[in-house]
């Protein structure tokens, strides 16, 4: 067991600077307006950094400098953008402690999971993409014996990256690591929640990427999210939010006709069929354990499994089992080791999930555990901390139907496997579902009858590189996290060429 | 029954501290609307723009207009059609909290968030409503 040192004291594993500003052309830049605001820790509540308020002015800077190195990163070899990421990798290695104490204490999630969840998958997504651009081939079709398509991809230029606060440096990397390894140069946001870590990061690796290839902008999203996702000048914008936010980014790109890819989140069913529990085994512990996985990263994730659907038959037994299993969870210093639960990221965040809370109980949902917000003590006093909980209750209720963002579980019960499904499919979203049977049959039928794009099947939260990530229906548009990403952040050329020395003779 | 009664009832309305923001936003933006969120990270929460800035098309509801001292047009209030059929048993009251903000929503860079408060319209207010 270790509890880490927060940063800035003496003896922490790493310290912020008390301000940061942009990151323009590959040096740091005050904010054109002069604004600065103020950037809190969830763990106590009180702020320990100050970040630039950026806009207009400083995004069409950035933008500037990201045209200036597009070309250039645009045609370097696959071997000079392959081998700037694996350096990123290798570097972002050795700093391992480091970037996760600074995720932690920005995001107020347990250290354990910056440890060993986020900082490692983005170690291994810079990997990942370093190879799935050298194994990258374009293809050529032959027309006839004399007329060859050729197809090569090239980067689309300058891309608009806008990044949430739940996984602030790993959701850069998703990303960053594709459209860098696709040939473009990045103007990117970090959240406003979370501004600072991606500094962090910036600082370990910044000597790695040539001039202008990435650069940050940050500040609020009205100010600087805007004028850049509805940027003229930029030639991709991907967005990871809620729909509202999406669509308003769908609708600036239908403006300048540029791609888009948005994820948005979604309402994820973990469905436990009655056969989990034909024998109390590792595999019905295992089932057990992927319903509390509600509770992981303080339920802030878009895949969060936040409908639990449990089989009649086992529904009474398996529901105790998993109330239990939810009590038993550590909630405390998200920079100790042993914490299985941290903060939630802000203060609106928590209120929202108690409104959450309170309209789950005026609909007649029961709360089976949790419930509050947890008064912590001493330093935490001041921090954003909710009980896990668990409701059950029906699926027309607004818990069950709206992404709280919070580590609570709204459970209900089905029939059959129609049942099931149905209930599973009743929802607005389709980015992430579970499914959990012995029955290998069973799990696979659902596993495609579910209409989102990602079924964990007897897992749940896993999200190695080479497994493509996104939604159906409202969750988005788009697949992070697969060598498929190359292509939302490429063009496709034709070359279509004639080896005759004869015309078609039409004129 | 008097006019009160029988007036279609309201599905949305706003407290008094967020009324004194949007009349503060209406000054700094101009006209204003909201269109409540669904989904991920700052999903779920209302989000105000300069009105038009988010087109509304035919998938969306028009749940109300809010109705401000100080603010010389009706606040429009709107959320999607889909998003609407699991929220049509309830009022909304909009809110506002400290926070970080998040989305592009105009409150953001003043340190608060809007936020939803939420009650069940009882059976003669669906009535009514249902007309």
């Amino acid at each position: 067991m270790t509890t880490y040192t927060a940063p800035g004291t003496q003896g922490s594993v790493m310290d912020y600077r008390s301000r940061y500003d942009h990151f323009i052309g590959g040096e740091y830049v005050a904010p054109a307006k002069g604004g600065y605001f103020q950037n809190p820790t969830p763990v106590t509540g009180q702020t320990f950094t100050e970040v630039a308020r950026g806009t207009s002015d400083d995004v069409e800077r950035a933008i500037d400098a990201a045209w200036g190195a597009a070309p250039t990163w645009g045609r370097a070899s696959y071997e000079e953008r392959s081998g700037v990421l694996l350096a990123i990798a290798d570097r972002m290695e050795r700093n391992l402690e480091k970037l996760a104490v600074a995720e932690s204490w920005e995001n107020g999630k347990p250290v354990r999971e910056c440890l060993a969840a986020d900082i490692p998958l983005a170690i291994d997504h810079f990997r990942y993409f370093a190879g799935a651009l050298r194994g990258q081939e374009g293809g050529i079709s032959q027309i006839d014996q004399n007329t060859v398509a050729y197809h090569f991809q090239e980067p689309l230029g300058v891309v608009g990256q806008i990044i949430p606060w739940n996984f602030p440096i790993l959701m850069a990397t998703w990303k960053l690591a594709p459209a860098l390894a696709a040939g473009n140069a990045v103007v990117l946001k970090p959240a406003e929640q979370t501004p600072a870590s991606i500094h962090v990061l910036l600082e370990t690796i910044a000597d790695l990427l040539p001039t202008g290839v990435l650069n940050v902008v940050n500040g609020f999203g009205v100010e600087v999210g805007k004028p850049l996702a509805s940027n003229p000048r930029i030639n991709k914008v991907a967005f990871t939010g809620e729909t509202t936010t999406g669509r308003l980014i769908l609708q600036y790109a239908s403006e300048n006709i540029i791609p888009a890819t948005v994820e948005l989140g979604g309402k994820s069913p973990n469905i436990f069929f009655d056969d989990v529990a034909a024998s109390r085994d590792a595999f019905y512990d295992k089932a057990l354990e992927g319903f509390t996985m509600f509770a992981l990263n303080q339920g802030e994730v878009c895949t969060c499994p936040s409908r639990a659907l449990i089989q009649s038959g086992v529904y009474e037994d398996f529901l105790a089992e998993g109330v239990e299993r939810t009590k038993s969870i550590k909630q405390g210093n998200p920079l100790d080791t042993e914490t299985q639960l941290g903060a939630q990221a802000s203060n609106d965040q928590l209120e929202k999930i108690l409104s959450y809370i309170d309209i789950g109980k005026q609909e007649g949902a029961k709360i089976l555990t949790g419930g509050e917000r947890v008064e912590m003590e001493g330093d935490l006093a001041g921090g954003y901390y909710v009980q896990p909980t668990v409701f059950a209750g029906h699926n027309k209720q607004r818990i069950f139907q709206e992404e709280i963002f919070g580590p609570v579980v709204s459970v209900a019960s089905f029939d059959d496997y129609d049942d099931a499904m149905k209930i599973a499919n009743d929802t607005l979203y389709g980015l992430g579902a579970g499914v959990w049977s012995r029955d290998g049959n069973t799990a696979y039928r659902a596993g495609r009858d579910i209409q989102a794009g990602r079924v964990w099947v007897n897992n749940y939260h896993s999200y190695p590189a080479h497994a493509a990530f996104g939604g159906y229906k409202q969750s988005g548009i788009g697949r992070e996290n697969h060598k498929m990403m190359l292509d939302h952040y490429q063009q496709t050329k034709n070359l279509l060429v004639s080896y005759s020395d004869s015309g078609p003779g039409l004129f | 029954m008097n006019s009160a009664e029988s007036a279609v009832p309201e599905r949305v309305a706003v407290t008094a501290e967020a009324a004194e923001l949007i009349r503060r936003l209406r000054e700094a933006h101009g006209p204003l609307m909201f269109h409540q969120s669904g989904g991920c990270c700052d999903g779920s929460a209302p989000m105000c723009y300069p009105a038009g800035e988010f087109r509304t098309g035919v998938s969306d509801v028009h749940l109300g207009d809010l109705i401000i001292d100080g603010v010389p047009e009706p606040v429009g209030f709107w959320m999607s059609g889909p998003q609407f059929e699991y929220w049509s048993h309830t009022h909304l009251t909009v809110d506002v909290v400290a926070g970080r903000g998040s989305g592009f929503s105009l409150e953001a860079p003043e340190g608060v968030r809007f936020l939803i408060r939420s009650r069940l319209l009882t059976d003669d207010e669906l009535d009514r409503l249902r007309g």
